[in-house]
């Protein structure tokens, strides 16, 4: 393990096949958590699973390269604005359920907003609320790693 | 349901259990370890539990492993005490 530790350290570890194979499955592993964030509410996966797909896409880059090359990709600012945004999108959708005279989260209160029918808002209150997490989880997820493998100093690390 | 699949991978998630205790070696413990988590996805699946089978796959076997693998490259290979 310490030959592994010395070649994480000095960037010796460029290995053409596991970089191509990266690049090529990254953009896959993006479409899938999509696909598994917009059909959360009616088959398995939600907000939180996606996300943490979109998460460890970022993750494999990171591992594969090295940990500048996934800070170039999504930087630390981006990370951190999208992250808090995503907690204000859930944070905020129920609220705003809340302020307009129902319960928290009850989304068919919104058809005060938008007129259309109260099932549809539910559905789509819950599409909404899922892409907040999904956001917030991807980039918590990003950080964790980030953290993890630089030991807290964000340069050098896996 | 079939309860022949459910004993078969019920037995290769207890080997695997017993091996992540078992193993020394801290980067083959973080291995082993996500194998036993793909296998308990496995037994999800098969029960019925899709959600909690994705769940289990996207983070016990991928995220919490690549967690311990970073966790570990911070560490040296024999204790100082």
């Amino acid at each position: 393990m310490k030959s592994l530790q010395a070649l994480a350290q000095n960037g010796g570890g460029d290995n053409l096949i596991l970089q191509t194979t990266i690049r090529l499955t990254v953009p896959f592993i993006q479409l899938f958590g999509l696909y598994v964030i917009v059909h959360g509410h009616y088959s398995p996966g939600g907000g939180f699973q996606g996300g943490v797909l979109l998460g460890a896409a970022f993750i494999l880059i990171a591992l594969g390269y090295d940990l500048p090359t996934s800070k170039r990709y999504f930087p630390v600012r981006t990370n951190a604005i999208l992250a808090n945004s995503g907690a204000l999108i859930f944070a905020g959708i129920a609220t705003l359920c809340a302020l307009l005279g129902g319960y928290f989260l009850d989304y068919s209160i919104l058809t005060r907003l938008l007129p259309i029918d109260p099932i549809e808002w539910r559905s789509l209150g819950i599409f909404l609320v899922e892409v907040g997490v999904g956001l917030g989880v991807m980039c918590i997820m990003l950080s964790l790693y980030w953290d993890m493998a630089s030991g807290g100093q964000m340069e050098e690390g896996l | 349901m079939i309860w022949q699949l459910d004993l078969l991978i019920l037995l290769m998630v207890v080997i695997c259990a017993i091996a992540t205790i078992t193993i020394r070696d801290l980067l083959g413990a973080a291995i082993v370890f996500g194998a036993y988590s793909f296998l308990l996805c496995l037994l999800w699946a098969e029960m019925g539990a899709v959600d909690v089978a994705f769940t289990e796959a996207t983070v016990g076997a991928g995220i919490s492993t690549i967690l311990f693998i970073a966790a570990i490259f911070r560490t040296t290979r024999r204790s100082k005490d």
